[in-house]
């Protein structure tokens, strides 16, 4: 076995990882700040890779597809947030897991309804198509794009948490809701935003993961399972451990996969039991947390 | 809810009364209500889960057959019912289903499920209790002396007949051939099958990569098959897989280098990502709508599917539900009725022509012998319009000697 073959396989872990990431940060970002474990993650990816087909077909391009199912579904959370889960705060961590899981068989049966349950083609942007030679072997080129934006709006993201005032607020809100509110803050305006950003992430990963699969109702089940096991491995709630439990993800299953083909699902599994077993509170957890 | 204070006084009396009438009313149907007792056949299929697409359209086509048959006033005068179940495609949800529709619902017969593996869930059930049922989708170990009973009938093609007519119209002497393999028994088979067609057409194996079930990603297994450099990729899976695989396969530029063969090219998936990647797939199918150029039993499906569904064309497995059905209720219309007996031995004397040409049930194992196609998924710019997906590369007229024999599958001859 090469070393070409071992670097065209970390290559397309990373590809895969980068998707989970997308996914993953959504879901560990609303528990971090809202203590919400938010079921319908899955089914809002669905909705946002429905939103960037149908919007992408409207407007003729993928790249206003991209831009706008995001924000459009972000709002479309929001709108949850003010409507069903703002009256669920403060009460045991089990009533917005269950709305939300409610919310998401709602979801995905309205899809069914308005666009049928067969799968629908999201076709490649134009300019995508095809593969690039890198000189060791070929690899897509959409691929390359999806990791290349991931790590933009990775970059985007940590400096506004990290270098302005609204990622102030947001953080010391989630460390202490009250004081913030003492201090004047509307922390209810800025639980809004995150969960709007939650369900946002969720539907980009929809969008960029459109192109490489087939979309159809049932697409987000699985992926709330990978997004559940990267949060669980990073640590719920922390921003790093998603990104770093994400790509370990997607390159365990990409190297399992070259020797061990039949194990690529479990590996992530396996993965996720090691490390509740050594670090129950995941790698960038906080022991205790109960948000 | 009956408010308080209003509760019904029961009395001795009354209630021994209604006992001995309930008992009475129990024990009569057993001695005289068979002449206008309707037929129920069971249908277990997965309504949700990755094979969706493939199982809406066996209901469509099981409604139709029922249809047909009750539209020209039933079988003896009674009416015949389909009850569809949701097996979930899975194997012990659908031995659930087929348990309660036989003992609850006391069904005649079961036609159904989808996948090679819930089949013989079913087939486990229906033959520990004597009721009769017809299997459509693929499978070769149903026909096999270990899972067959008098019983059991397979009406959909099965993958050795299937891989060697497709492996006929695609593999030549020398060429190198990879696998991609849904890791249960239908991948399982249908990898024995081609390896088999390879063997003997003399082609080489350069390697085989055994997926999970219901995958969604792909991506992993693709640098790998194509550092094998292979002439020819058989993927062998089903429903949503098969859309995903092969999309992800085009995506690395696998169509470059190799074709993309299938044992079973699936309509519905061909229509979930479109032309441009299915361009110049080749697989082999049980049924094509496109066939009605050259069979009137198409065309007379096709017309009638058309007028039931508001002018939708059938699919490939739903011709499965379509022919299941049929043929059971052509033997029960022989038979007269349900009888077992006389239903088993009018389905192994039936000649019947429902969608594509001459079919009947080998006596031996009860395997349907029927023509197999092999298709090619067109390339847009030949596509005649939203429907023309495929262009019929061989239609192999049904032959006992597309079957393994009787005594290789382990049944007395």
């Amino acid at each position: 076995m090469d070393l070409s073959l071992i670097i065209m396989q970390l290559l397309s872990g990373i590809a895969l990882g980068a998707v989970l990431v997308i996914t993953a940060l959504g879901l560990t970002i609303v528990f971090g700040m809202l203590g919400v474990v938010n079921f319908a993650h899955g089914a809002l990816f669905m909705i946002g890779a429905y939103a960037g087909l149908y919007l992408a077909s409207l407007t003729g391009s993928f790249w206003w597809g991209l831009l706008l199912a995001p924000i459009l579904i972000g709002a479309f959370g929001m709108l949850i947030e003010l409507v069903l889960i703002r009256r669920l705060y403060g009460r045991s961590i089990d009533d917005p897991l269950l709305l939300t899981f409610g919310l998401s068989y709602v979801l995905v049966e309205g899809v069914r309804i308005v666009f049928g349950s067969d799968g629908i083609p999201f076709p490649t942007p134009p300019q995508l198509i095809g593969v690039l030679d890198l000189g060791i072997g070929f690899f897509p080129r959409y691929r390359l794009f999806v990791i290349a934006l991931v790590a933009v709006v990775l970059l985007v993201l940590w400096l506004t948490l990290e270098k302005t005032r609204v990622g102030l607020i947001v953080r010391a809100g989630a460390r202490d809701p009250t004081i913030m509110q003492v201090l004047g803050v509307d922390i209810g305006r800025v639980w809004l935003a995150i969960f709007g950003l939650g369900v946002g992430l969720a539907a980009l990963g929809g969008v960029l993961a459109g192109p490489m699969r087939s979309v159809n109702p049932e697409m987000g089940s699985l992926v709330l399972a990978e997004a559940f096991v990267v949060t669980v491995i990073g640590g719920l709630g922390s921003i790093v451990g998603a990104v770093v439990a994400g790509l370990m993800v997607g390159i365990s299953i990409s190297l399992v996969a070259l020797f061990a083909p039949e194990m690529a699902t479990i590996v992530m599994f396996a993965l996720m039991a090691v490390v509740l077993l050594i670090r129950p509170q995941g790698l960038f957890g906080v022991r205790g947390r109960t948000a | 809810m009956p408010k308080s204070g209003s509760t019904p006084k029961i009395t001795r009396r009354t209630a021994l009364a209604g006992l001995s009438a309930g008992a009475a009313l129990l024990a009569m149907p057993r001695l005289g209500r068979a002449a206008d007792e309707t037929i129920r056949i069971g249908f277990p299929t997965p309504l949700t889960g990755p094979f969706a697409a493939e199982a809406r359209d066996q209901v469509k086509c099981a409604e139709l057959a029922v249809k047909l048959v009750n539209d020209k006033g039933g079988i003896g005068g009674r009416k015949v019912e389909l009850l569809v179940r949701d097996d979930k495609l899975n194997a012990g949800e659908a031995a659930t289903r087929t348990l309660e529709l036989i003992e609850k619902d006391k069904v005649h017969a079961v036609v159904g499920a989808l996948s090679s593996a819930v089949q013989l869930a079913v087939n486990e059930v229906t033959r520990a209790r004597g009721v009769i049922y017809v299997s459509i989708s693929q499978s070769d170990t149903i026909n096999e002396a270990k899972d067959f009973s008098k019983y059991t009938f397979h009406e959909a093609l099965n993958p050795h007949m299937t891989t060697a007519a497709v492996a006929r119209q695609t593999l030549k002497k020398g060429m190198k051939v990879a696998h991609l393999v849904a890791d249960y028994a239908y991948g399982h088979e249908m990898l024995r099958g081609f390896k088999r067609a390879q063997a003997a057409i003399g082609a080489d194996n350069v390697g085989e990569i055994l997926h999970p079930f219901g995958a969604a990603d792909y991506s992993t297994f693709m640098p790998r098959l194509m550092s094998m450099r292979p002439d020819v990729l058989c993927i062998s899976n089903f429903g949503r897989d098969q859309a995903n695989a092969i999309k992800q396969a085009v995506d690395f530029g696998v169509k470059q280098q190799m074709k993309i063969v299938v044992p079973v090219i699936l309509h519905n998936q061909r229509l979930a990502v479109g032309p441009d990647v299915f361009e110049g797939v080749v697989g082999g199918a049980n049924y094509y709508w496109g066939l009605e150029a050259q069979s009137k039993s198409a065309a007379a499906f096709n017309t009638a599917f058309k007028a039931a569904n508001g002018g939708a064309i059938p699919t490939d497995y739903g011709a499965y539900g379509y022919s299941g059905v049929g043929s059971l209720l052509a033997a029960m219309q022989t038979a007269g009725g349900t009888d077992t007996d006389k239903v088993i031995d009018a389905l192994e004397k039936l000649q019947y022509d429902l969608t594509k040409g001459p079919q009947h049930y080998r006596k031996c194992d009860h395997q349907s012998v029927q023509s197999v196609l092999v298709l090619e998924s067109k390339k847009k710019s030949a596509m005649a319009g939203d429907n023309d997906l495929f262009a019929i590369l061989a239609n192999d007229t049904a032959s006992d000697d597309m079957l393994r024999s009787c005594s290789e599958l382990g049944h007395a001859t």
